[in-house]
Formats: structure tokens, sequence, C-alpha cells
């Protein structure tokens, strides 16, 4: 009973925390966004601004209201899901947005669905079969896929799967209007560079933290009692090490986050990513914020996630926090 | 690996004098054993002495037209003779490629030293006071890391404009919780030492002992992240030029270069985009095995990516 109250307790304290995060995430957004030369107000009119427009438009857009008012106005049209238009168009911010949260959301998932399983395999069967062949060899590739950055890896999978050699799979995702699970073809590239990515970390961290319990005295125990290594390895090892490795998933996967930026502006992707790079190119200031608010957001509650996972999977933890 | 644990033991044994700062284990001499160093070494001094040096033996200058954009090497639209042919504006690729990498390596040096310096400070500060500081530091330090390292970029750039200075700034400034974070771990347990304790009985400042203390102990685990942190701010600042934010337009940049030439990967030019791939490919590589065989030398120090 107490440890389910400590559970709640730190599960409480971890969401503080991140609404903190959040909070203070707003309000840096916001303040450079006020430091800005122009306002929204003469990013709107240009170089056709007249004092009188300007102050009219200024009045519309509530620009002459106290500051603190404007922030939380903002902050409240966020969290009611209403960030108000886009400058550069005039059109409501989440009717140019809610299609490409889709597709980003559907490209995040695909690259989650097939990184961590790959990487849990991989990983157990490096642990396995510690420094044995597939060990060595997999664990050296892995050192340089993490180190190439990943708008790298695409180009170079671009360059070996859709240029000249072999016209295998489409260099760019353009399916405009469609869902992206109509065109999975186009889905391939992006999809694989973001797992490239990914991989490296979660199947090195798995097979660190396999190798640690693998040597611990109770697998030593199931060993002999004669089970199977296969099994040794997956119902006795796996689950006591993934504390860890659901801290690298998480990291990961709020990782993806930040590398939809690049990937989408790759392959043109139509997700938020690229509307992120693009509004950047245009000084599109509601934009930004709406959209970092977007990717932070989902950056905190993963993070959050994954410790409250790592908890849930660890006794050690779980009794220590109450 | 034996060699590192007997370090270890003599650390544990030697009494330091105060007159004599104790010397760490020569982790870089360790490595250095390694192949995998040596190479990563081989390949990293090749493409920064290239990235430096390459524009001295350069055939034209950084933004001399040569001809037609976009044309193959045989093209007869080149007004003058040209090893990879022309590319965007009708400048010369090579030439451009020779061009284009001291500017992201520079850069990204410049905000590796300055995460460095500021993260080892706050790393110190917050592991030997230790109590309400420590906590106010590390959660600010949190704060930061809740933000992706890219997306903080983007939005300076976006206030500000993409300059030199505000590129580094806040490359660094994103990197400093990282370096902060694995300095306080390690410099937590060396804080507990009865030399630290010595030092404060002689009526040390505090700032020597953060120094001469705390700091030489935890040359290892620095320097394997340095590196780390290195490797990656390469990776986001190429990533950043990438995107077509740089603080020149004109100036060659391996990132932008990619971007600028990805229409040639389908037609007949695809050195634009090539060349610079295969040399980040290759520096990153480099740094990265360079990495590899520190974190090794220094004794299972995971390499983990604090980032995003």
């Amino acid at each position: 009973m107490s440890n389910r109250l400590g559970l709640a307790k730190f599960i409480g304290r971890r969401l503080l925390f991140g609404v903190v995060t959040l909070f203070l995430v707003s309000i840096f957004i916001f303040v450079a966004t006020q430091a800005l030369p122009s306002d929204a107000a003469q990013t709107v009119l240009g170089r056709n601004a007249t004092p009188a427009s300007l102050d009219h438009l200024r009045k519309e857009l509530g620009l002459d209201r106290p500051l603190l008012n404007q922030y939380f106005g903002w902050l409240w049209g966020i969290v009611r899901g209403d960030p108000g238009n886009s400058t550069a168009t005039g059109v409501p911010i989440l009717e140019y947005i809610d299609d490409r949260v889709v597709n980003s959301l559907f490209l995040l998932t695909l690259a989650s669905a097939v990184s961590i399983p790959l990487s849990l395999f991989i990983g157990a069967v490096q642990a396995r079969y510690r420094d044995g062949k597939f060990d060595q060899v997999s664990s050296f590739s892995m050192l340089g896929l993490a180190s190439i950055p990943e708008f790298v890896i695409g180009v170079i999978l671009v360059i070996v799967f859709s240029t000249v050699q072999w016209k295998l799979l489409p260099a760019v995702a353009q399916f405009g209007t469609d869902k992206p699970w109509q065109h999975m073809d186009q889905m391939v590239l992006p999809t694989v560079t973001l797992v490239l990515g990914a991989v490296p970390y979660i199947s090195r961290v798995t097979r660190a933290a396999l190798i640690e319990v693998l040597d611990s005295d109770y697998v030593e125990m199931a060993r002999l009692k004669g089970a199977p290594e296969r099994t040794v390895l997956w119902r006795h090892a796996m689950p006591n090490s993934l504390g860890p490795v659901f801290q690298v998933i998480a990291l990961n996967i709020a990782y993806f986050a930040a590398g939809v930026i690049v990937v989408e502006f790759l392959f043109n992707f139509p997700g938020i990513g690229g509307a992120l790079s693009a509004a950047v190119g245009s000084r599109n200031i509601p934009v930004i914020q709406f959209l970092v608010m977007i990717l932070a957001t989902v950056y905190v509650v993963v993070n959050l996630v994954a410790d409250v996972a790592t908890i849930l999977v660890t006794p050690r933890l779980r009794t220590r926090v109450s | 690996m034996t060699i590192i644990s007997d370090a270890e033991d003599n650390l544990d044994g030697a009494l330091p004098l105060p007159q004599k700062p104790f010397r760490p284990p020569g982790v870089m001499r360790v490595a250095l054993r390694m192949w995998r160093t040596r190479f990563g070494l081989l390949l990293t001094t090749a493409l920064v002495c290239f990235a430096f040096f390459g524009r001295y033996f350069a055939p034209y200058d950084e933004d001399q037209f040569i001809g037609v954009a976009m044309q193959a090497a045989d093209s007869d639209q080149l007004r003058e003779p040209s090893l990879f042919g022309s590319g965007k504006l009708g400048f010369d690729i090579w030439t451009r490629f020779l061009y284009g990498g001291r500017p992201i390596l520079i850069t990204a040096f410049l905000a590796t030293l300055l995460a460095l310096i500021l993260g080892t400070i706050i790393g110190l500060i917050a592991a030997y006071n230790r109590g309400k500081l420590d906590d106010l530091l590390m959660r600010g330090m949190d704060v930061i890391l809740a933000f992706p390292q890219i997306i903080l970029a983007l939005v300076v750039i976006a206030m500000f404009g993409a300059t030199n200075e505000l590129i580094i700034l806040t490359v660094g400034l994103s990197t400093t919780p990282r370096i902060a974070r694995i300095v306080r771990g390690s410099a937590v347990a060396v804080v507990e030492r009865d030399f630290v304790a010595a030092s404060e009985a002689l009526g040390e400042p505090r700032w020597r002992i953060l120094k001469d203390e705390l700091l030489p102990n935890i040359t290892a685990p620095l320097l394997v992240e340095a590196n780390l942190r290195l490797t990656f701010s390469i990776g986001v600042i190429a990533g950043i030029a990438f995107l077509g934010f740089t603080a020149d337009p004109i100036a060659a940049n391996w990132g932008l270069m990619i971007n600028e030439h990805r229409g040639g990967l389908v037609g007949d030019q695809p050195w634009g985009t090539t060349l610079p791939v295969i040399a980040i490919a290759l520096l990153t590589i480099g740094t990265g095995l360079i990495g590899d065989g520190l974190s090794r030398a220094a004794g299972g120090v995971d390499r983990q990516r604090g980032d995003a």
C-alpha cells in the first residue's frame, strides 16, 4: 500500500517537473519572440505599413495589451488548441498543421516500431554470443553509424537506392493530401534513416545491460537448473535489463522529435519538422512558437513515460521510491 | 583493461603530496595502443588538414565562376577545365569542396570548447557543494536538456538570424548540460576521497580544490565526453547548414553544399553532394573511433546519446 503511494508520489513529482519544464520552455519562446526588432504586425504588413494601419493591426492582434496579458493569452490559446493564425498566409495554424502532425506521428511510430524490436534483437544476439564474429562486426558498424550525422546517412541512402545506379525507391515523399500509409514506398527511406540513427544506441545499451545481467548469480542458477539458453536470455535476463533500455528508447524517440526536422527536410516529407524549418526560413513566428511547443511536449512526455516505466520494471527502484 | 585497474589501485594507495599534483593515468596513451584509435586519429587528422589547408591548393577562387551551373566535368558549357564539374551558380565543385570544411570545423570546435569550459565549471561546483546549489544547478541543466539542440538552434536563428557567434553560443550552451552531468557524476565520487579532505584541512581555497584536486581526477571521462560532444556538434552544425542556415550563404560550406546540389544526384552532377557527404561521414567516423578508443581506455564509460 505504502509502496503504491510512493510510486504515485514519484509520478506526481515527475509530472510536476514536466509541467514546470514546459512552462519554462513557453516563457523562453515567448520572451525570445519579444526580442525581435519587428513585431507580428510589421511582419504581416511589411513595407506597405503606415503608422495608422500598424496601429489598427496591433489592436486586432492584441499587441497593444500588456506583455503578461499577451503571454497568458498565447499560452491559453495553445493549451486550448487554438494557436491563432499564421502571419505569412493568415490561415489558422491548426488548419495548416493538422495533417502534418498526423504524417509526422506516423513516421515516428513507424521508425519506433522498427527500431525498438530490431535493436533489442541485435543487442540480445550480441550479448548472447559476446565477442563473437557477429558481435564484433555489428558493434563496429554500429559505432560508425552512430557517429555519422543523420542527414548524411539519409543522403547516402538516397545516393545508393534512388539515383542513377539503382532507382529502387523514391527519393522524395510527396503524397500531397493523401495519407502517408497510402504511399508506403515513399515512407521507406525516411523511416530507415531514422531507424539507422537510433538502432546503434538502443542496441548498445541493450547489449551492455544484458551482459551485466547474464553474469549474475540468478541467471547462473537458471542455467544450472537446466533452462535452455534461449529461455534464460528472453525470460530471465531480458526483463531485468529493460530499465536502462527504456531510458535509451525514450531518449531516442525524443530524439526522433528533433531528427524529423532534418529528415523531413531531406525527403520533402510533409510533416511538422519540415514545417518548422520552413517557418524559420520565413520567420513565421506564431507557427514556430506552436511547433516548438508541440515538439517540446513530445520530448517531455516521452521522457516522463520512460522514467515511470523504468520504475515499474525495476523492483529495486520501486521499493526505494517508497 | 588490466592496465587501467592497476592504475586505479595505485591511485587508491598513493598519498598525493600537496606540492606535486597527482598525474592521472594516461588515457590517451592507453587509447593509442588500440588500432581503432589510431585509425580514427588518422582519418580525423587527414580530414582536418584537408579542410584547413586544402584551400591553398584550390584551382580557383571560392566564388569564381567557371561556366554554366551544374555541369559535368566534360561539359562544353564550362569555360575552364574542372575536375568534378560546376555546381550551383557556376562555381567549381572541387574548389568549393576544398573551401567548405573549415567553417564547420571551427564553429563545432569552438562550440564544444565553450561547452567544455562551462560544463566542467558547473559540474565541479555542483559536485563539490552538493545540497541546494547542486539541486538548483542540475535542475537548471535538466530544463535545458528538455530542449532538443537543433530546435533550440532553429528558434535562435529565427529570432536573430544565423551568425557564427550565435550558432557557437547556442550549440555550446545546449551542449553544456551534457558535459556538466558527466563531470558532476564523476566528481561526486572524488569529493569523498581523503585527499580532498586533506586539502580542505590545509585551508586551500575552494577554486584550487576544484582545479587541482577534482579536475585532474576526472580527465578520463571528460576526455571521452568532449570527444563525443565534438562529434555531435559537427553533426548539428553541419545539419543546420544543411537546412540552409549559414552566416554567409555565398561562402562554401559542406552542409549547405549537400543541400544545394541534391538535384544533381539524379542528373549528371552527383559530385556536389557526394564529395561533402563522404567527407563529413569520414570525419565523424574518425572522431567516433577516437572516442570509442578513449572510452575503452577509460574503462566502461558508456557512450550514450544525451542528445537530441
